[in-house]
């Protein structure tokens, strides 16, 4: 498809760095799917969708800059909704967000909580400024809070404040953040061995966006995180390249640390 | 079904022994070594790398690529880690069960011979000289007869591998690039590459790919690509390839009738990528029920002249 005409509707300032955009346009998406955010001139993203109808960004390069001072009345254009997104599982669930990654995992929570699922949600920042949609969450289940640098909740990270809960006691497990808070997570998931009752939203450098290119392969499985993903069972991810390396715009491997 | 399992769809093609004729083409889901050797366990015959060059290219901004109502549209602009970081990934890629194709783009022949020499071990080179979106690279070499021939030799001399030559559509007369590939030593000739297309935001003005125009592909160049696959074949002595809006089992029937030896297959792995499968059970079908092999249908068309 070529991309829709989305009309900014209303813009509102999460945190310091994380913006939403209302659009008029509301797609028919699964919680977890993406879609392709065009800012005219400049550059296309992969966003995920906080709502059927709005995107949750993060100002951390030039079209994420432009989309987070974009105003009401401005444009965009829209591919998807693309990819496969998180499938709900059993009755009880945990739902382990990082930063940005709780703009995918919201539209998760709500779903589950109106179909009278137990959501339990830990959420992490590096500050409590930066934390984002708390109070939403907390209207799908119980919270908890982790900052790096203790400014609200827990002092530390995420995975510290897993080890709270008694994991084997939820029927799965859905996280998006970090690469590195992920890869935490999902070794924590494979400690007690349930890492196939877990679904992680992954992000890679996309282009195409439509399971063509291949930019957004992972190895060592060739899978394409566009279209086989961007939400993969935490069993798939065990041998992964998950929180070692990912691939730059021109296919280079590069670490992560 | 048994008897469609024993059709004999192995074709040999410059010296390649491939299981069957459908390969995955050039820029097509090739950036890394696993992504080419899951490709090449979904039932592909061979499957050809991205196209490679000598320096680090990320490549043109997005978007690059979407789907239209006809085909699809991109730019990608070949994003490519240099040789010397694709060594690696190639080595992968050689693990899986069908040989590996090294796509291979370069401004001028030393370039060529460079890449191909850093990526040794490959079981065949395809010279991409028909890209229609990069500057100075792709159909600004190949649209000039002179540059391919000398291209094809010097990347003939630094190898020993079949050397296979991509060619552009956007030229008045593909077959005079494809004699000049020949006489340069191409051991086949791959038609076509994709057809210069662009397509515009009606909301706002703005070209949508990030390079303002690139190449089509899919459904919508088939009769295009066709119709060259046809007069090469009529006027070359080496194998052709055929490449371009193969979807299904009947695109590729018709592709070999015009005188593909194999096929190349890339947009469609959209729909799915076990495409290569689909369309080789199709063809083993076809090929049973017409009581032919695959000999007797390559180039067919050229002798179907009245009654």
């Amino acid at each position: 498809m070529k991309p829709q005409n989305a009309v900014i509707t209303e813009v509102i300032h999460e945190t310091p760095t994380i913006t939403t955009l209302k659009t008029d346009i509301e797609l028919d998406a699964q919680p977890g799917q993406f879609v392709m955010v065009w800012v005219r001139g400049l550059d296309e993203v992969p966003m995920a969708l906080s709502h059927p109808d709005s995107i949750t960004v993060q100002r951390v390069g030039d079209a994420t800059a432009a989309l987070s001072d974009m105003k009401v009345g401005d444009s965009i254009g829209i591919r998807g909704p693309f990819g496969n997104g998180f499938e709900l599982e059993g009755t009880k669930i945990m739902i382990i967000a990082g930063g940005v990654g709780c703009a995918p995992l919201l539209p998760l929570a709500r779903l589950a909580h109106a179909k009278g699922l137990d959501v339990t949600t830990i959420i992490g920042a590096r500050t409590g400024d930066e934390l984002l949609f708390e109070q939403q969450f907390s209207q799908c289940g119980v919270v908890s809070v982790a900052t790096d640098d203790g400014s609200k909740g827990h002092y530390g990270l995420i995975t510290e404040l897993m080890v709270q809960f008694d994991l084997t006691g939820f029927d799965h497990c859905y996280v998006c953040g970090p690469e590195l808070m992920m890869e935490g997570v999902l070794d924590m998931l494979q400690v007690q061995g349930i890492e196939a009752r877990s679904q992680f939203s992954l992000h890679r450098y996309f282009k195409c966006g439509i399971g063509v290119c291949g930019a957004c392969t992972i190895d060592p499985s060739g899978l394409r995180v566009c279209k086989d993903g961007p939400v993969f069972k935490g069993d798939m991810l065990t041998k992964s390249e998950l929180g070692k390396w990912h691939r730059d715009a021109t296919g280079k491997k590069k670490r992560l640390s | 079904m048994n008897n469609i399992a024993k059709i004999d769809l192995s074709v040999e093609l410059t010296g390649l022994a491939l299981e069957n004729p459908t390969i995955l083409a050039a820029g097509v889901l090739g950036t890394t070594g696993s992504s080419l050797k899951r490709m090449s366990n979904s039932g592909a015959g061979a499957v050809v790398t991205k196209s490679i060059g000598i320096e680090p290219k990320p490549g043109h901004p997005n978007p690059t690529m979407f789907k239209l109502e006809c085909g699809f549209l991109n730019a990608m602009g070949l994003p490519n880690p240099a040789y010397k970081e694709f060594r690696s990934e190639l080595d992968t890629a050689k693990e899986g069960s069908v040989p590996v194709i090294a796509s291979v783009f370069g401004a001028h022949p030393d370039e060529f011979s460079e890449i191909i020499t850093g990526l040794d071990g490959a079981d065949a080179y395809e010279l991409n000289v028909s890209c229609p979106h990069a500057s100075g690279y792709g159909a600004v070499v190949g649209t000039d007869p002179a540059l391919v021939e000398e291209i094809t030799r010097a990347s003939k001399h630094a190898t020993s591998a079949p050397v296979w030559v991509k060619l552009t559509p956007n030229t008045t007369d593909v077959v005079e690039i494809g004699k000049a590939a020949r006489k340069g030593g191409a051991d086949a000739v791959v038609a076509v590459n994709t057809v210069r297309g662009m397509a515009i935001d009606i909301h706002s003005g703005y070209p949508i790919l990030g390079n303002r125009f690139g190449g089509l592909s899919g459904a919508a160049i088939h009769p295009v690509a066709v119709k060259c696959v046809y007069d090469l074949y009529q006027a070359l002595d080496i194998p052709v390839i055929g490449v371009g809006g193969i979807s299904k089992w009947q695109d590729a029937v018709e592709m070999m009738m015009a005188g593909a030896r194999a096929v190349q297959i890339g947009s469609a792995v959209y729909d799915s990528i076990n495409v290569f499968n689909d369309v080789t059970v199709g063809l083993a079908q076809y090929l049973t029920s017409h009581s032919r092999v695959l000999d007797d249908i390559i180039g067919l068309a050229h002798s179907k002249v009245g009654l």
